[in-house]
């Protein structure tokens, strides 16, 4: 990663997490479908970033949510787990070869068949996680499932809506 | 030994992601717990600030309606202080000490609020600094709101009534009849009345209060009204009752904190006399 990607990724990064705090923080979408849009971040981070580093960004990502959400541990552990299954989400999804190691996994770059099978599987996962952490003991089975269902499609369209929106066509970010 | 670093080495990536779950977890896990520490929440000074920015901006635009709520509460509180304001009288009294006032309120402004998941949290802009301490009860003019979870030097963090884990006792205005108050996680207006027995006349339209047993709160602040009257399916000895929350848990601006001094002494005699019993 070069050094203007680097700053151009963490401005990224760092907007998103204002937009989730200040925005999206009370918004759920008929009760049901809240809008995690801070793992946009994460998701669109191209592949030279390991998973290593990858896991203990997001780790502080979900903390820092967590602290103004009053949700202590909860986004902290949907979000590593969200990073430490999307290498390997992408290395069993995809035929090999099929990336560019410094691609960027944006809708632009990869294409929309591959971003809904990519993206939509792992938003899935972050939620379940989020929902089983928070109701844990007390909800029931098809709520939690409801809820993770509902939310990880509204976050997929959030991701979308934003990157056509702000996202440069062909290169590079913002 | 080095075949063993060798395999450690390899699955790396899959250990760290092991330990930093467990780190998740036992943040869970301690910040669900009622006398866990708090750490790192939303009372603690910069995510504080961030926040009470943050609802200075949202709350502008409510501020008529917070003025208009507290305008009324105001005007109901002189009418009932005329009819308690001592007539000068001939005949000297004792001061009984069943008329002590026996409860702390303090004013607080509600900085932070969520109401869709499962174990919401409320912040104030109070703090230890101002007195607050942690199991004191929260309410609005409208009803309860929840009780103080950890306090820090400036902000407080409070259960919201919509928080799982929380239960509070109640009583049926019209019979007495007490039980428990506890919200089951779905609709952000009803909560559900627990161990009311069967033999219990209940109606629709019943109101709900504090019962004043758990000496948080001062008896008959006011929950809600029963709005669903049914037998229990698990347990038929019981009713299961709803209650539609006299609090808009999604308008919250100013709450008051209620404070029991006599609350330790109150609540170690009750822990020695179970201690006793068996």
């Amino acid at each position: 990663m070069t050094s203007r990607n680097i700053i151009s990724y963490s401005f990224l990064i760092l907007t998103l997490v204002v937009v989730q705090l200040l925005f999206l923080k009370n918004l759920a979408v008929f009760g049901q479908a809240f809008g995690f849009l801070y793992l946009l971040g994460l998701l669109v981070l191209p592949r030279t970033l390991r998973t290593i580093p990858l896991m203990v960004l997001a780790f502080f990502l979900g903390l820092c949510i967590d602290v103004f959400f009053q949700t202590l541990g909860m986004h902290t552990s949907a979000a590593t787990c969200f990073a430490f299954f999307k290498h390997i989400w992408l290395k069993i999804s995809s035929p090999s070869g099929s990336y560019e190691e410094s691609e960027e996994l944006s809708l632009s770059q990869i294409g929309f068949v591959r971003y809904v099978s990519f993206a939509l599987p792992l938003l899935f996962l972050h939620s379940l996680v989020f929902f089983v952490a928070d109701h844990w003991g007390t909800g029931t089975f098809i709520s939690v499932v409801s809820k993770s269902f509902f939310s990880s499609v509204f976050t997929f369209f959030l991701t979308i809506l934003v990157q056509l929106l702000f996202f440069k066509r062909k290169r590079g970010i913002l | 030994m080095l075949r063993i670093f060798e395999f450690l080495y390899k699955i790396r990536t899959f250990l760290l992601f092991v330990l930093l779950e467990f780190l998740a977890v036992w943040m869970i896990v301690s910040n669900n717990s009622p006398q866990g520490a708090a750490f790192f929440n939303s009372s603690n000074a910069w995510a504080g600030k961030a926040l009470e920015k943050q609802s200075e901006v949202v709350q502008f635009f409510s501020l008529a309606e917070a003025n208009a709520s507290l305008n009324s509460e105001n005007a109901l509180l002189k009418q009932k202080l005329l009819r308690h304001q001592a007539q000068p009288d001939s005949l000297p009294l004792q001061i009984d000490s069943l008329l002590e006032v026996r409860y702390k309120f303090i004013g607080a402004r509600v900085i932070a609020n969520s109401l869709r998941l499962s174990q919401n949290y409320i912040t104030l802009n109070k703090g230890e600094k101002d007195g607050v301490k942690p199991g004191m009860g929260v309410f609005n003019s409208q009803g309860v709101v929840g009780r103080i979870k950890s306090v820090s030097e400036n902000y407080a963090v409070a259960f919201s009534l919509l928080n799982t884990s929380l239960m509070l006792s109640a009583k049926i205005k019209t019979s007495d009849v007490f039980g428990s108050i506890q919200w089951n996680g779905t609709t952000s207006s009803e909560a559900q009345l627990l161990y009311v027995p069967r033999h219990v006349k209940v109606s629709k339209g019943d109101t709900i209060l504090t019962s004043g047993f758990n000496a948080v709160f001062p008896e008959g602040i006011l929950i809600g009204q029963i709005s669903e009257v049914a037998v229990n399916q698990k347990d038929p000895n019981y009713l299961a009752l709803t209650v539609q929350l006299s609090t808009d848990f999604s308008r919250l601006t100013y709450v008051y904190l209620v404070e029991n001094p006599a609350f330790q002494e109150l609540d170690s005699l009750q822990n020695q006399s179970v201690l006793t019993n068996d």
